[in-house]
Protein backbone atom coordinates (compact mmCIF):
# COMPACT_ATOMS: atom_id res chain seq x y z
CA UNK A 1 0.00 0.00 0.00
CA UNK A 2 2.79 2.35 0.91
CA UNK A 3 4.44 1.65 -2.44
CA UNK A 4 1.24 2.37 -4.28
CA UNK A 5 1.02 5.61 -2.41
CA UNK A 6 4.44 6.73 -3.42
CA UNK A 7 3.63 6.01 -7.03
CA UNK A 8 0.39 7.91 -6.78
CA UNK A 9 0.27 11.20 -8.59
CA UNK A 10 -1.47 14.16 -7.05
CA UNK A 11 -4.67 14.58 -9.02
CA UNK A 12 -6.16 17.83 -10.12
CA UNK A 13 -4.19 18.87 -13.17
CA UNK A 14 -7.48 20.29 -14.29
CA UNK A 15 -8.62 23.19 -12.16
CA UNK A 16 -11.56 21.30 -10.73
CA UNK A 17 -13.56 22.72 -7.87
CA UNK A 18 -12.19 20.11 -5.48
CA UNK A 19 -8.57 21.04 -5.94
CA UNK A 20 -8.44 23.68 -3.25
CA UNK A 21 -10.08 21.50 -0.64
CA UNK A 22 -7.95 18.54 -1.67
CA UNK A 23 -4.79 20.56 -1.13
CA UNK A 24 -5.98 21.73 2.27
CA UNK A 25 -6.90 18.18 3.24
CA UNK A 26 -3.53 16.94 2.06
CA UNK A 27 -1.78 19.45 4.34
CA UNK A 28 -3.92 18.33 7.29
CA UNK A 29 -3.11 14.68 6.53
CA UNK A 30 0.58 15.48 6.58
CA UNK A 31 0.29 17.34 9.87
CA UNK A 32 -1.60 14.48 11.53
CA UNK A 33 0.53 11.67 10.09
CA UNK A 34 3.80 13.56 10.36
CA UNK A 35 4.94 12.49 6.89
CA UNK A 36 4.39 13.54 3.29
CA UNK A 37 1.37 12.00 1.56
CA UNK A 38 0.05 12.09 -1.98
CA UNK A 39 -3.69 11.89 -2.27
CA UNK A 40 -6.11 11.59 -5.14
CA UNK A 41 -9.89 11.61 -5.14
CA UNK A 42 -9.94 7.81 -5.04
CA UNK A 43 -7.37 7.46 -2.25
CA UNK A 44 -8.84 5.21 0.46
CA UNK A 45 -8.24 7.04 3.74
CA UNK A 46 -7.85 3.99 5.95
CA UNK A 47 -6.42 1.44 3.50
CA UNK A 48 -4.08 3.61 1.45
CA UNK A 49 -2.90 5.95 4.17
CA UNK A 50 -2.53 3.23 6.81
CA UNK A 51 -4.56 5.13 9.41
CA UNK A 52 -5.77 3.40 12.56
CA UNK A 53 -8.95 4.43 14.33
CA UNK A 54 -7.09 6.93 16.52
CA UNK A 55 -5.44 8.45 13.47
CA UNK A 56 -8.81 8.79 11.78
CA UNK A 57 -10.28 10.47 14.85
CA UNK A 58 -7.40 12.94 15.15
CA UNK A 59 -7.59 13.63 11.45
CA UNK A 60 -11.35 14.19 11.52
CA UNK A 61 -11.01 16.57 14.46
CA UNK A 62 -8.28 18.52 12.63
CA UNK A 63 -10.52 18.77 9.55
CA UNK A 64 -13.40 19.94 11.74
CA UNK A 65 -11.24 22.64 13.34
CA UNK A 66 -9.92 23.84 10.00
CA UNK A 67 -13.32 24.19 8.35
CA UNK A 68 -15.21 25.07 11.54
CA UNK A 69 -17.65 22.20 11.03
CA UNK A 70 -18.68 19.09 12.97
CA UNK A 71 -18.94 15.91 10.93
CA UNK A 72 -21.62 13.71 12.55
CA UNK A 73 -20.58 10.12 13.30
CA UNK A 74 -22.90 8.57 10.72
CA UNK A 75 -21.37 10.80 8.04
CA UNK A 76 -17.86 9.80 9.14
CA UNK A 77 -18.84 6.14 8.76
CA UNK A 78 -19.81 6.77 5.13
CA UNK A 79 -16.52 8.43 4.24
CA UNK A 80 -14.09 6.03 2.60
CA UNK A 81 -12.20 7.99 -0.02
CA UNK A 82 -10.81 11.50 -0.29
CA UNK A 83 -13.64 12.33 -2.72
CA UNK A 84 -16.20 11.26 -0.07
CA UNK A 85 -14.48 13.51 2.45
CA UNK A 86 -14.43 16.48 0.09
CA UNK A 87 -18.13 15.99 -0.60
CA UNK A 88 -18.92 15.86 3.11
CA UNK A 89 -16.87 18.98 3.86
CA UNK A 90 -18.53 20.89 1.02
CA UNK A 91 -22.01 19.81 2.04
CA UNK A 92 -21.46 20.73 5.69
CA UNK A 93 -19.92 24.08 4.85
CA UNK A 94 -22.67 25.09 2.45
CA UNK A 95 -25.35 23.78 4.78
CA UNK A 96 -24.34 26.17 7.53
CA UNK A 97 -26.43 29.18 8.30
CA UNK A 98 -24.34 32.29 7.75
CA UNK B 1 -14.30 -18.43 4.29
CA UNK B 2 -16.89 -18.45 7.03
CA UNK B 3 -19.49 -15.83 7.75
CA UNK B 4 -17.23 -14.57 10.55
CA UNK B 5 -14.22 -14.10 8.27
CA UNK B 6 -15.00 -10.37 8.22
CA UNK B 7 -13.58 -10.21 11.75
CA UNK B 8 -10.26 -11.63 10.57
CA UNK B 9 -8.21 -8.69 11.80
CA UNK B 10 -9.57 -9.11 15.33
CA UNK B 11 -9.05 -12.86 15.19
CA UNK B 12 -5.47 -12.42 14.14
CA UNK B 13 -4.77 -9.96 16.96
CA UNK B 14 -6.48 -12.23 19.48
CA UNK B 15 -4.63 -15.34 18.27
CA UNK B 16 -1.38 -13.43 18.55
CA UNK B 17 -2.22 -12.45 22.11
CA UNK B 18 -3.07 -16.03 23.05
CA UNK B 19 0.12 -17.31 21.40
CA UNK B 20 2.02 -15.43 24.07
CA UNK B 21 0.52 -17.83 26.59
CA UNK B 22 -2.19 -15.65 28.11
CA UNK B 23 -5.81 -14.88 27.45
CA UNK B 24 -6.68 -11.77 29.44
CA UNK B 25 -10.13 -11.67 27.84
CA UNK B 26 -11.04 -15.10 29.17
CA UNK B 27 -9.74 -15.43 32.70
CA UNK B 28 -11.26 -18.40 34.51
CA UNK B 29 -11.71 -18.27 38.26
CA UNK B 30 -11.72 -21.53 40.20
CA UNK B 31 -13.41 -19.58 42.96
CA UNK B 32 -14.23 -16.09 44.10
CA UNK B 33 -14.35 -16.18 47.87
CA UNK B 34 -14.69 -12.55 48.96
CA UNK B 35 -14.87 -9.09 47.35
CA UNK B 36 -11.06 -9.06 47.20
CA UNK B 37 -10.01 -12.71 47.00
CA UNK B 38 -10.23 -15.43 44.41
CA UNK B 39 -8.44 -18.46 43.04
CA UNK B 40 -7.08 -18.80 39.50
CA UNK B 41 -5.32 -21.99 38.38
CA UNK B 42 -5.07 -23.15 41.98
CA UNK B 43 -3.35 -19.93 43.04
CA UNK B 44 -4.78 -17.42 45.51
CA UNK B 45 -5.35 -13.98 44.01
CA UNK B 46 -5.89 -10.49 45.31
CA UNK B 47 -8.76 -9.19 43.16
CA UNK B 48 -7.95 -5.72 41.89
CA UNK B 49 -10.06 -5.59 38.75
CA UNK B 50 -13.66 -5.96 39.85
CA UNK B 51 -15.27 -2.45 40.03
CA UNK B 52 -16.54 -3.68 43.40
CA UNK B 53 -15.93 -0.25 44.90
CA UNK B 54 -17.76 -0.65 48.20
CA UNK B 55 -17.03 -4.37 48.45
CA UNK B 56 -20.71 -5.25 49.03
CA UNK B 57 -20.91 -8.46 46.96
CA UNK B 58 -20.55 -10.63 50.07
CA UNK B 59 -22.23 -8.27 52.52
CA UNK B 60 -24.35 -10.51 54.80
CA UNK B 61 -27.40 -8.20 54.69
CA UNK B 62 -27.32 -7.96 50.90
CA UNK B 63 -26.90 -11.73 50.58
CA UNK B 64 -29.69 -12.45 53.10
CA UNK B 65 -32.12 -10.08 51.43
CA UNK B 66 -31.40 -11.67 48.04
CA UNK B 67 -32.02 -15.15 49.43
CA UNK B 68 -35.18 -14.07 51.18
CA UNK B 69 -36.59 -12.42 48.05
CA UNK B 70 -35.66 -15.40 45.90
CA UNK B 71 -37.37 -17.83 48.30
CA UNK B 72 -40.43 -15.62 48.55
CA UNK B 73 -40.83 -14.49 44.93
CA UNK B 74 -38.87 -16.92 42.80
CA UNK B 75 -35.72 -16.83 40.74
CA UNK B 76 -36.92 -14.62 37.91
CA UNK B 77 -39.73 -12.49 36.52
CA UNK B 78 -39.54 -14.37 33.20
CA UNK B 79 -40.45 -11.31 31.20
CA UNK B 80 -40.58 -7.57 30.84
CA UNK B 81 -42.48 -5.24 33.14
CA UNK B 82 -44.68 -4.16 30.23
CA UNK B 83 -45.90 -7.74 29.78
CA UNK B 84 -45.29 -9.55 33.07
CA UNK B 85 -45.92 -6.62 35.36
CA UNK B 86 -44.02 -4.70 37.99
CA UNK B 87 -43.07 -6.44 41.22
CA UNK B 88 -43.14 -4.59 44.52
CA UNK B 89 -39.35 -4.64 44.62
CA UNK B 90 -39.00 -2.84 41.27
CA UNK B 91 -41.19 -0.05 42.54
CA UNK B 92 -39.43 0.16 45.91
CA UNK B 93 -36.03 0.28 44.25
CA UNK B 94 -37.14 3.07 41.92
CA UNK B 95 -38.55 5.05 44.83
CA UNK B 96 -35.36 4.55 46.83
CA UNK B 97 -33.19 5.68 43.89
CA UNK B 98 -35.32 8.79 43.29
CA UNK B 99 -35.13 9.67 46.98
CA UNK B 100 -31.38 9.06 47.16
CA UNK B 101 -30.71 11.37 44.20
CA UNK B 102 -33.35 13.90 45.28
CA UNK B 103 -35.24 13.48 42.01
CA UNK B 104 -38.88 13.02 41.17
CA UNK B 105 -38.48 10.04 38.87
CA UNK B 106 -36.45 6.88 38.56
CA UNK B 107 -36.51 4.01 36.14
CA UNK B 108 -34.71 0.70 36.47
CA UNK B 109 -33.17 -1.21 33.56
CA UNK B 110 -31.85 -4.75 33.44
CA UNK B 111 -28.21 -3.70 32.96
CA UNK B 112 -26.25 -0.47 32.99
CA UNK B 113 -25.51 -1.00 29.31
CA UNK B 114 -29.22 -1.18 28.56
CA UNK B 115 -29.88 1.93 30.65
CA UNK B 116 -27.70 3.94 28.27
CA UNK B 117 -29.24 2.26 25.24
CA UNK B 118 -32.74 2.87 26.54
CA UNK B 119 -32.27 6.44 27.67
CA UNK B 120 -30.11 7.83 24.86
CA UNK B 121 -32.26 6.31 22.12
CA UNK B 122 -35.38 7.81 23.70
CA UNK B 123 -34.29 11.31 24.78
CA UNK B 124 -33.09 12.30 21.33
CA UNK B 125 -34.33 11.32 17.90
CA UNK B 126 -34.26 12.42 14.30
CA UNK B 127 -33.43 16.13 14.03
CA UNK B 128 -31.85 16.27 17.49
CA UNK B 129 -28.16 16.50 18.32
CA UNK B 130 -26.27 14.20 20.66
CA UNK B 131 -22.94 15.57 21.91
CA UNK B 132 -20.67 12.76 23.15
CA UNK B 133 -17.31 12.96 24.87
CA UNK B 134 -14.87 11.13 22.58
CA UNK B 135 -13.85 8.72 25.37
CA UNK B 136 -17.43 7.64 26.09
CA UNK B 137 -18.17 4.06 27.12
CA UNK B 138 -19.29 1.60 24.43
CA UNK B 139 -22.85 1.63 25.81
CA UNK B 140 -23.08 5.37 25.09
CA UNK B 141 -21.82 4.96 21.55
CA UNK B 142 -24.16 2.01 20.99
CA UNK B 143 -27.08 3.93 22.49
CA UNK B 144 -26.34 6.80 20.13
CA UNK B 145 -26.70 4.43 17.17
CA UNK B 146 -29.98 3.01 18.38
CA UNK B 147 -31.70 6.39 18.09
CA UNK B 148 -31.63 8.55 15.01
CA UNK B 149 -30.16 11.75 16.38
CA UNK B 150 -27.15 13.35 14.75
CA UNK B 151 -24.15 12.30 16.83
CA UNK B 152 -21.28 14.72 17.31
CA UNK B 153 -18.17 13.78 19.24
CA UNK B 154 -16.20 16.39 21.19
CA UNK B 155 -12.64 16.18 22.50
CA UNK B 156 -12.35 14.28 25.76
CA UNK B 157 -12.96 16.47 28.83
CA UNK B 158 -12.76 19.62 26.72
CA UNK B 159 -15.61 22.08 27.47
CA UNK B 160 -14.23 24.60 24.93
CA UNK B 161 -14.44 22.06 22.14
CA UNK B 162 -17.96 21.15 23.26
CA UNK B 163 -18.93 24.82 23.26
CA UNK B 164 -17.48 25.34 19.80
CA UNK B 165 -19.50 22.43 18.44
CA UNK B 166 -22.72 23.61 20.05
CA UNK B 167 -22.11 27.10 18.64
CA UNK B 168 -21.78 25.56 15.15
CA UNK B 169 -25.31 24.23 15.59
CA UNK B 170 -26.74 27.69 16.26
CA UNK B 171 -29.90 28.20 14.27
CA UNK B 172 -30.39 24.48 13.62
CA UNK B 173 -33.64 23.04 14.98
CA UNK B 174 -33.78 20.14 17.44
CA UNK B 175 -32.78 19.40 21.02
CA UNK B 176 -29.14 19.12 22.11
CA UNK B 177 -28.12 16.51 24.67
CA UNK B 178 -24.62 16.53 26.18
CA UNK B 179 -23.41 13.18 27.54
CA UNK B 180 -20.45 12.85 29.90
CA UNK B 181 -19.28 10.37 32.53
CA UNK B 182 -18.57 11.00 36.20
CA UNK B 183 -15.40 8.91 36.25
CA UNK B 184 -14.08 7.56 32.95
CA UNK B 185 -13.67 3.83 33.20
CA UNK B 186 -10.21 3.39 31.73
CA UNK B 187 -8.03 6.18 33.15
CA UNK B 188 -10.14 7.06 36.19
CA UNK B 189 -10.28 10.75 35.30
CA UNK B 190 -13.37 12.83 36.12
CA UNK B 191 -15.27 15.16 33.79
CA UNK B 192 -14.82 18.95 34.30
CA UNK B 193 -18.49 19.08 35.19
CA UNK B 194 -18.70 22.67 36.45
CA UNK B 195 -17.40 23.95 33.11
CA UNK B 196 -19.57 21.57 31.13
CA UNK B 197 -22.62 22.67 33.13
CA UNK B 198 -21.77 26.30 32.25
CA UNK B 199 -21.66 25.38 28.54
CA UNK B 200 -24.99 23.61 28.94
CA UNK B 201 -26.60 26.67 30.52
CA UNK B 202 -25.23 29.04 27.91
CA UNK B 203 -26.29 26.94 24.94
CA UNK B 204 -29.64 25.70 26.22
CA UNK B 205 -28.64 22.05 25.91
CA UNK B 206 -29.70 19.19 28.19
CA UNK B 207 -27.05 17.41 30.25
CA UNK B 208 -26.83 13.70 31.06
CA UNK B 209 -24.15 12.32 33.38
CA UNK B 210 -23.32 8.63 33.53
CA UNK B 211 -22.30 8.05 37.15
CA UNK B 212 -21.56 4.33 36.67
CA UNK B 213 -18.10 4.54 38.28
CA UNK B 214 -18.76 7.54 40.54
CA UNK B 215 -21.99 6.64 42.36
CA UNK B 216 -21.11 5.62 45.90
CA UNK B 217 -17.59 6.87 45.22
CA UNK B 218 -17.74 10.67 44.82
CA UNK B 219 -19.78 13.36 46.56
CA UNK B 220 -20.60 14.14 50.17
CA UNK B 221 -23.35 11.52 50.26
CA UNK B 222 -22.12 9.34 47.40
CA UNK B 223 -24.41 10.72 44.70
CA UNK B 224 -21.47 11.00 42.33
CA UNK B 225 -19.61 13.70 40.43
CA UNK B 226 -22.64 15.99 40.02
CA UNK B 227 -22.84 16.22 43.81
CA UNK B 228 -19.07 16.57 44.23
CA UNK B 229 -18.96 19.38 41.65
CA UNK B 230 -22.07 21.00 43.13
CA UNK B 231 -23.95 21.13 39.82
CA UNK B 232 -26.80 18.71 40.45
CA UNK B 233 -29.35 21.36 39.47
CA UNK B 234 -27.78 21.56 36.01
CA UNK B 235 -27.81 17.82 35.42
CA UNK B 236 -31.09 16.84 33.75
CA UNK B 237 -30.51 13.09 33.70
CA UNK B 238 -28.32 10.76 35.71
CA UNK B 239 -27.68 7.26 34.45
CA UNK B 240 -25.96 4.61 36.50
CA UNK B 241 -25.46 0.96 37.22
CA UNK B 242 -25.94 -1.51 40.06
CA UNK B 243 -22.99 -3.62 38.97
CA UNK B 244 -20.26 -1.54 40.56
CA UNK B 245 -20.70 0.11 43.96
CA UNK B 246 -23.99 -1.74 44.57
CA UNK B 247 -22.49 -5.14 43.85
CA UNK B 248 -25.24 -6.69 41.71
CA UNK B 249 -26.44 -6.05 38.16
CA UNK B 250 -28.83 -3.59 36.53
CA UNK B 251 -29.04 0.05 35.54
CA UNK B 252 -31.13 3.13 36.16
CA UNK B 253 -31.98 6.66 35.16
CA UNK B 254 -33.20 9.44 37.48
CA UNK B 255 -34.56 12.82 36.48
CA UNK B 256 -36.93 15.64 37.36
CA UNK B 257 -38.34 15.91 33.87
CA UNK B 258 -42.15 15.95 34.30
CA UNK B 259 -43.17 13.53 31.55
CA UNK B 260 -40.51 10.98 32.50
CA UNK B 261 -42.81 7.95 32.59
CA UNK B 262 -43.46 8.09 28.83
CA UNK B 263 -40.05 6.42 28.53
CA UNK B 264 -41.62 3.25 29.91
CA UNK B 265 -43.66 2.77 26.75
CA UNK B 266 -41.23 4.10 24.15
CA UNK B 267 -37.81 2.91 25.35
CA UNK B 268 -37.29 -0.41 23.61
CA UNK B 269 -34.33 -1.62 25.71
CA UNK B 270 -36.66 -1.20 28.73
CA UNK B 271 -39.74 -2.75 27.16
CA UNK B 272 -38.40 -5.71 25.27
CA UNK B 273 -36.21 -7.44 27.82
CA UNK B 274 -36.85 -9.33 31.03
CA UNK B 275 -36.92 -7.21 34.19
CA UNK B 276 -34.51 -7.76 37.06
CA UNK B 277 -35.19 -10.85 39.23
CA UNK B 278 -36.41 -10.31 42.82
CA UNK B 279 -33.14 -11.48 44.38
CA UNK B 280 -31.10 -8.90 42.46
CA UNK B 281 -33.59 -6.13 43.22
CA UNK B 282 -33.51 -7.00 46.94
CA UNK B 283 -29.72 -7.06 47.25
CA UNK B 284 -29.46 -3.81 45.28
CA UNK B 285 -31.91 -2.12 47.63
CA UNK B 286 -29.96 -3.40 50.62
CA UNK B 287 -26.70 -2.13 49.08
CA UNK B 288 -28.24 1.29 48.39
CA UNK B 289 -29.26 1.49 52.05
CA UNK B 290 -25.75 0.46 53.11
CA UNK B 291 -24.19 3.06 50.81
CA UNK B 292 -26.17 5.73 52.63
CA UNK B 293 -25.84 4.36 56.15
CA UNK B 294 -22.09 3.80 56.00
CA UNK B 295 -20.23 6.81 54.58
CA UNK B 296 -17.08 5.31 56.11
CA UNK B 297 -17.04 2.87 53.17
CA UNK B 298 -16.27 5.79 50.85
CA UNK B 299 -13.55 7.04 53.14
CA UNK B 300 -11.91 3.62 53.28
CA UNK B 301 -12.24 3.35 49.49
CA UNK B 302 -10.50 6.67 48.89
CA UNK B 303 -7.83 5.84 51.46
CA UNK B 304 -7.11 2.61 49.56
CA UNK B 305 -7.24 4.36 46.20
CA UNK B 306 -4.67 6.92 47.37
CA UNK B 307 -2.46 4.22 48.84
CA UNK B 308 -2.29 2.40 45.49
CA UNK B 309 -2.16 5.50 43.27
CA UNK B 310 0.45 7.31 45.35
CA UNK B 311 2.50 4.15 45.80
CA UNK B 312 2.64 3.37 42.08
CA UNK B 313 3.34 6.99 41.23
CA UNK B 314 6.17 7.17 43.77
CA UNK B 315 7.76 4.09 42.17
CA UNK B 316 7.75 5.96 38.89
CA UNK B 317 4.88 4.25 37.11
CA UNK B 318 2.77 6.34 34.76
CA UNK B 319 -0.66 6.56 36.35
CA UNK B 320 -3.78 8.50 35.32
CA UNK B 321 -4.30 12.17 36.12
CA UNK B 322 -6.25 11.75 39.38
CA UNK B 323 -6.26 9.45 42.40
CA UNK B 324 -9.59 7.65 42.10
CA UNK B 325 -10.60 4.03 42.69
CA UNK B 326 -9.74 3.32 39.06
CA UNK B 327 -5.96 3.31 38.91
CA UNK B 328 -4.48 2.75 35.47
CA UNK B 329 -0.82 2.21 34.72
CA UNK B 330 0.29 2.97 31.17
CA UNK B 331 2.46 0.41 29.41
CA UNK B 332 4.81 1.38 26.58
CA UNK B 333 3.72 -1.36 24.19
CA UNK B 334 1.49 -4.42 23.95
CA UNK B 335 4.25 -6.95 24.55
CA UNK B 336 5.34 -5.32 27.81
CA UNK B 337 1.71 -4.87 28.85
CA UNK B 338 0.89 -8.56 28.31
CA UNK B 339 4.06 -9.75 30.04
CA UNK B 340 3.55 -7.39 32.98
CA UNK B 341 -0.05 -8.55 33.36
CA UNK B 342 1.02 -12.20 33.24
CA UNK B 343 3.72 -11.73 35.88
CA UNK B 344 1.30 -9.85 38.14
CA UNK B 345 -1.04 -12.83 37.86
CA UNK B 346 1.78 -15.21 38.72
CA UNK B 347 2.52 -12.94 41.68
CA UNK B 348 -1.08 -13.32 42.89
CA UNK B 349 -2.54 -10.03 41.65
CA UNK B 350 -5.51 -9.99 39.28
CA UNK B 351 -6.33 -6.80 37.43
CA UNK B 352 -7.57 -5.86 33.94
CA UNK B 353 -5.36 -5.72 30.89
CA UNK B 354 -6.91 -3.02 28.73
CA UNK B 355 -5.83 -2.88 25.12
CA UNK B 356 -6.98 -0.84 22.12
CA UNK B 357 -9.65 -0.47 20.82
CA UNK B 358 -11.14 -0.61 24.35
CA UNK B 359 -8.81 2.15 25.56
CA UNK B 360 -8.73 5.84 24.65
CA UNK B 361 -5.96 7.13 22.39
CA UNK B 362 -4.61 3.61 21.77
CA UNK B 363 -2.92 3.44 25.16
CA UNK B 364 -2.13 0.04 26.77
CA UNK B 365 -3.21 -0.09 30.39
CA UNK B 366 -2.95 -2.24 33.47
CA UNK B 367 -6.27 -1.16 34.90
CA UNK B 368 -7.04 -1.75 38.53
CA UNK B 369 -10.11 -0.91 40.56
CA UNK B 370 -9.72 -0.51 44.28
CA UNK B 371 -12.37 -1.58 46.80
CA UNK B 372 -13.28 -0.42 50.29
CA UNK B 373 -12.95 -4.09 51.18
CA UNK B 374 -9.22 -4.16 50.46
CA UNK B 375 -7.02 -4.04 53.52
CA UNK B 376 -3.98 -1.79 53.53
CA UNK B 377 -1.93 -4.98 53.79
CA UNK B 378 -3.46 -6.19 50.48
CA UNK B 379 -2.71 -2.88 48.78
CA UNK B 380 0.86 -3.03 50.06
CA UNK B 381 1.22 -6.59 48.76
CA UNK B 382 0.02 -5.37 45.37
CA UNK B 383 2.59 -2.56 45.45
CA UNK B 384 5.40 -4.95 46.25
CA UNK B 385 4.37 -7.31 43.44
CA UNK B 386 4.29 -4.32 41.05
CA UNK B 387 7.78 -3.34 42.18
CA UNK B 388 9.07 -6.87 41.73
CA UNK B 389 7.58 -7.31 38.27
CA UNK B 390 8.84 -3.85 37.32
CA UNK B 391 12.36 -4.89 38.30
CA UNK B 392 12.08 -8.27 36.56
CA UNK B 393 11.11 -6.59 33.29
CA UNK B 394 13.79 -3.94 33.64
CA UNK B 395 10.98 -1.48 33.39
CA UNK B 396 12.20 2.09 33.53
CA UNK B 397 9.11 4.20 34.06
CA UNK B 398 11.05 7.47 34.13
CA UNK B 399 11.70 7.19 30.41
CA UNK B 400 8.07 6.54 29.52
CA UNK B 401 5.78 9.03 27.95
CA UNK B 402 2.83 10.40 29.84
CA UNK B 403 -0.49 8.70 29.34
CA UNK B 404 -1.75 10.27 26.16
CA UNK B 405 -5.00 12.09 26.60
CA UNK B 406 -4.46 12.51 30.32
CA UNK B 407 -4.97 16.24 30.33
Amino acid sequence: MRQNLQLAVVGGTDADANAAIRNEISTIFEEVLGRPVSIRDDTDIVEDLGMDSLGVMNFVMAIEDFYDISIPLDRIAQIQTVADLIAAVEALRSGRVA
Amino acid sequence: MTILAKHGAYKQAYDQLRASGVDPLNVRFDAVTSPTEGVIGGQAMILLGTNNYLGLTFDPDCVDRAIEATRGQGTGTTGSRVANGTYGGHKRLEEALAKFFGRQNAMVFSTGYQANLGVLSTLVGRGDHLMLDADSHASIYDGSRLGHAEVIRFRHNNPDDLYKRLRRLEGAPGDRLIVVEGIYSMLGDTAPLKEIAAVKRETGAYLLVDEAHSMGVLGETGRGLAEAADVEADVDFIVGTFSKSLGSVGGFCVSDTPDFDIMRIVSRPYMFTASLPPGIVASTLAALEKLQAEPSLRETLMRNAHRLYDGLKAMGFEVGPEANPIVAVAMPDQETAVMFWKLLLEGGVYLNLALPPATPTNVRLLRSSVSAAHTLAQIDTVLSVFAEVGRTLGFLPSGRRRIAGAV
